[in-house]
């Protein structure tokens, strides 16, 4: 794209890298064996992932009735992981597309570990309506196929349904963009193996890359094409899980900011979570030199102006269900109501964790400060969970007749199928730390010499940098692309 | 440097000066009288039997929309009851019938003028949100665009005068565009009091909202006076981008403003029109509505002053950027279109589907076209890469964009003040060249006044070098891809 940057930005590589350090950096996770600290953390996330499926096991055996569900209150807990997880796999897709719409550089750093998060994310998403079936072995029947079951079939006025088709799309699409990206770096790891098995793998998995031009053609196109479709995902698979809370909570109560606020919010979310994983991996897997302090200011950045988008719904919310003078309004999630009610600490815990303490971001020492950013990050993924359980349980809790009024509490079965869910993304997330290239290789290479730090400083100094792609006039600087 | 031609200044004085005698006329032939009004009842409905049967059809659904109109002034339904109740069809009846078609006639100059002048202040408000974002994000593209849209938020200033006055208007009751500015609508026994809109006066309130309508407008105001101002200032500054910084500061706290303004000003301006009637995403749909166009026109105007040589650095690749923004956008309004519309039908509550009951019955032509023209028109026409960088193209797209969201806002404003009487006439069609030629004036004058490259911008150079990869440039050699 353009290949000209001003010198003011600051360099997305750090350090005097040339193009086989970025192969040997990236490669380094895959082919090297794993420290303690990986095992300690990935045992952790097994014993939860185990637990987890315990618990499962024990719902689905026993039944649904195990959860501290009532009939008033039909869905709480389970409906808010699942909002919660689909809503973190959001960045993943919104980085990968939108900001490579966007023509974003800073992307490449982060793109690779957010898609593989999004896949995780919709995984665990996927589990809670599968299990609340209470006969998952049936889970099939809620696709709109044929059958000899009489009068089955599946109800197209159901936001429900269209939350099946929407994730399925979601996780097709974004599972086929990350591998597209994922070819010609597996098959950089293809080329380096030494081990037959290995090779054997990594050469299944690069679908037979070349490397020609042509493959490299298409890998573009495809990009684009794929960032084209994915975009207007990011916006619809939220959209729907939205409409599951605007129009079948209590009967009538809904609000058309649902949508677009929900989009926010997932995007919000997700790169919190982003911000949580990179700021673990960097340090695992030694990539200090590719995420920086700049990408942490970035991804900060995204994550106050969404934060704002949410905040400027929430006071819509607010506003408007004041304004409507209706007394239905009164007992709301966002409401006079709520915050005395007995579900007032989830109202505050909401607000404390995803508008007050975002706000510290706008310092700048904290948005560039690792440690802060990752605590940041934490208290917002708090605070998006309660915004799922504060609409659910709240506005469930007071329904229009007195005598349905009900209080949710989770049992040990809903909290360990949660904590289960948390182990499970970890177990894979820290397997793909251990197998695939965490950072793009070949993409990274492409802005090396625009964005690399060493490069700036060259042309600061005045010393020729030639645009990477221009192999053939390697005088002067670019002698170290040579041993590629 | 551009020169603002004489050519064009005359055309837009000549454009400001008809569209001025439009507006007087619309605004004297106003009845002001019940009888008068009744004369035009009495003139529609003896007029051929089409017309005849049209108004049957009017009030017939006067009658389904029963609903909206006790919603949207609910005096006027309870005067008619009670009216019922002492004298079955009576004189009453139609006197307050006439009442009511006296108020949406007299509306009519007022709301014609308040459709374009909405729009016309959007579109300079959005261009300059547009431009305050781009700023943040410290993009590189559109720097050879910044002097176009800092010249086209020059209308901010004419046009937030007028609204200004059309709000102190509205203050002094000189129009009954917002019905909760009725008499005694808050005063308990009147025959008016409206408990609904009575419930809300802690925010419908006339000293309120006149401030609130004062206080936008100067946030907005003072930024763009503001990063004008420094924006020049750049150009010359070479205080190592210390202003540059300043600029990218205050822009942030722009953003911040602005986000919750624009909501605001939605529910006072337009919102405000249906007092009874609410919806959560009214404020971000008016900023989609309003995005698109101040896009598009950010195209038009780019294109205009390329073809007049006064543009040189920008290039294909620049028109294909604005473009994707105006596909990107027009797909992101019918998102909110939709997003609103379903929730609103799905539930089906009659306080709020009267919203679009109303819309839907009597104006189902420009509800239904203007669905078409804002979706189905740039899907079309914008989709493909190729057609994005062809100025002719993209004009071809933008005006159907413009009309579609002109007929966007105009469906937003007329049934709340004017119902069953709106038309495309004399009062809406000056009130467009009015502020067309106000824009003119505006915009191509403050072009002329500055440099049309930002020099100091040190992102200049990344928009001038900017190239997409799969854009051929017109009339340039090769050798610069």
């Amino acid at each position: 794209m353009s290949h000209y940057e001003a010198p003011i930005r600051e360099p997305l590589v750090l350090g005097d890298k040339s193009y086989h350090d970025i192969t040997e950096d990236i490669a380094k996770p895959i082919e090297g064996k794993a420290n303690k600290n990986w095992y300690i953390a990935f045992y952790i996330s097994l014993a939860a992932m185990l637990w987890g499926f315990g618990c499962i096991f024990y719902t689905v055996g026993t039944g649904i009735g195990v959860w501290g569900l009532s009939k008033n209150i039909g869905w709480a807990w389970d409906i808010t992981n699942f909002v919660w997880w689909v809503g973190i796999g959001h960045a993943g897709t919104l980085i990968s597309a939108v900001l490579l719409l966007f023509r974003q550089k800073w992307r490449m750093a982060i793109n690779r570990s957010a898609e593989a998060m999004t896949i995780f994310a919709v995984f665990q998403a996927g589990l809670f309506p599968i299990i609340h079936m209470g006969r998952p072995w049936n889970g099939y029947w809620v696709l709109p196929i044929p059958n000899q079951f009489g009068s089955l079939w599946v109800n197209f006025n159901s936001p429900l349904l269209w939350d099946v088709f929407a994730i399925s799309t979601y996780l097709s699409v974004s599972l086929v963009f990350w591998w597209t990206g994922l070819l010609p770096d597996f098959a950089t790891i293809r080329d380096r193996a030494v081990k037959p098995f290995q090779k054997k793998i990594y050469s299944l998995l690069s679908f037979g890359w070349s490397g020609r031009a042509k493959d490299w053609q298409r890998f573009e196109e495809v990009s684009l094409v794929l960032a084209g479709l994915a975009t207007p995902l990011v916006l619809s698979v939220h959209t729907i899980v939205s409409m599951d809370f605007a129009t079948s909570i209590n009967p009538g109560w809904h609000s058309t900011i649902f949508p677009p606020y929900f989009v926010a919010g997932a995007i919000f979310s997700g790169f919190a979570m982003v911000q949580t994983l990179l700021g673990i991996m960097r340090k695992v897997t030694n990539m200090e030199s590719y995420i920086t302090r700049m990408h942490v200011e970035y991804m900060n950045i995204v994550i106050i102006l969404t934060g704002g988008i949410v905040a400027v719904a929430y006071a819509t919310e607010f506003f408007i269900a004041w304004y409507t003078g209706s007394p239905y309004e009164y007992y709301t999630y966002l409401s006079i109501g709520a915050e005395t009610g007995p579900y007032g600490w989830a109202f505050w815990s909401l607000l404390i964790c995803n508008i007050f303490t975002p706000q510290l971001l706008w310092f700048k020492k904290i948005r560039r400060s690792f440690i802060w950013s990752f605590i940041i990050s934490i208290v917002i993924n708090i605070g998006m969970w309660f915004e799922r359980f504060d609409i659910i349980a709240i506005v469930l809790s007071k329904g229009h007749l007195p005598s349905t009024w009900w209080r949710f509490e989770p049992t040990f079965v809903d909290v360990g199928i949660f904590i289960g869910t948390i182990g499970f993304f970890f177990v894979l997330f820290l397997l793909y730390a251990r197998t695939f290239p965490v950072i793009p290789i070949a993409e990274m290479k492409t802005i090396l010499k625009s964005s690399g730090e060493s490069y700036k400083k060259m042309r600061e100094q005045g010393l020729p940098t030639k645009p990477a792609i221009n192999v053939v006039e390697t005088e002067g600087t670019s002698d170290k692309s040579t041993k590629e | 440097m551009y020169q603002f031609s004489g050519k064009l200044k005359t055309f837009s004085l000549a454009l400001i000066a008809l569209g001025l005698i439009g507006i007087v006329i619309s605004f004297a032939s106003a009845p002001s009288t019940i009888d008068e009004a009744k004369e035009i009842i009495a003139h529609q409905s003896s007029h051929g039997d089409d017309h005849a049967n049209t108004h049957e059809d009017v009030k017939e659904t006067h009658q389904s929309t029963d609903a909206h109109h006790s919603q949207e002034d609910a005096h006027h339904s309870e005067v008619k009851k009670e009216h019922h109740v002492e004298t079955a069809h009576g004189e009453h009846h139609d006197d307050a019938h006439a009442e009511h078609v006296l108020h949406q006639l007299q509306n009519k100059p007022w709301s014609a003028l308040y459709v374009s002048l909405f729009f016309f202040l959007g579109i300079s408000l959005l261009v300059l949100a547009f431009y305050a974002a781009q700023r943040v994000a410290q993009s590189g593209w559109s720097i050879v665009l910044f002097r176009v849209m800092e010249a086209i938020t020059a209308n901010l200033v004419p046009t937030s005068i007028v609204m200004l006055i059309v709000v102190i208007a509205a203050a002094m009751h000189m129009n009954h565009m917002f019905p909760w500015m009725a008499e005694g609508v808050f005063t308990v026994g009147h025959e008016n009091y409206d408990p609904i809109v009575d419930g809300k006066s802690w925010w419908i309130n006339l000293p309120g909202w006149t401030i609130r309508s004062i206080v936008y407008l100067a946030i907005w105001n003072a930024y763009r006076w503001f990063i004008r101002k420094n924006s020049i200032k750049e150009d010359t500054a070479n205080d190592n981008n210390k202003t540059f910084k300043l600029n990218y500061n205050v822009s942030v706290g722009f953003i911040f403003l602005f986000m919750l303004t624009e909501s605001m000003m939605s529910w006072d301006w337009i919102m405000g029109l249906d007092p009874h009637w609410f919806s959560t995403l009214f404020g971000w749909y008016v900023l989609a509505s309003l995005l698109v166009s101040a896009l598009t026109v950010i195209a038009f105007v780019t294109i205009y002053l390329r073809s007049k040589g006064a543009l040189p650095a920008v290039n294909d690749s620049h028109i294909h950027d604005l473009a994707k923004f105006m596909f990107g956008f027009s797909v992101f309004w019918t998102y909110l279109w939709f997003a609103q519309f379903m929730l609103i039908w799905y539930a089906d509550i009659p306080e709020e589907t009267t919203y679009f009951v109303a819309r839907f019955n009597e104006y189902k032509l420009p509800f239904l076209a203007m669905v078409v023209m804002n979706f189905v028109f740039p899907i079309l026409l914008l989709l493909n890469s190729d057609f994005k960088s062809m100025p002719w193209f993209v004009l071809i797209g933008g005006v159907v964009i413009l009309a579609g969201h002109y007929v966007d806002i105009f469906v937003m404003v007329m049934p709340a003040t004017v119902g069953a009487q709106w038309s495309f006439g004399i009062p809406e069609f000056s009130a467009l060249l009015f502020f067309l030629g106000i824009f003119i004036y505006t915009v191509f004058s403050a072009f002329a006044k500055a440099n049309p490259l930002p020099k100091g911008n040190p992102y200049l150079e990344e928009s001038t070098h900017f190239h997409y990869y799969n854009i051929e440039h017109r009339g340039e050699g090769s050798d610069n891809h």
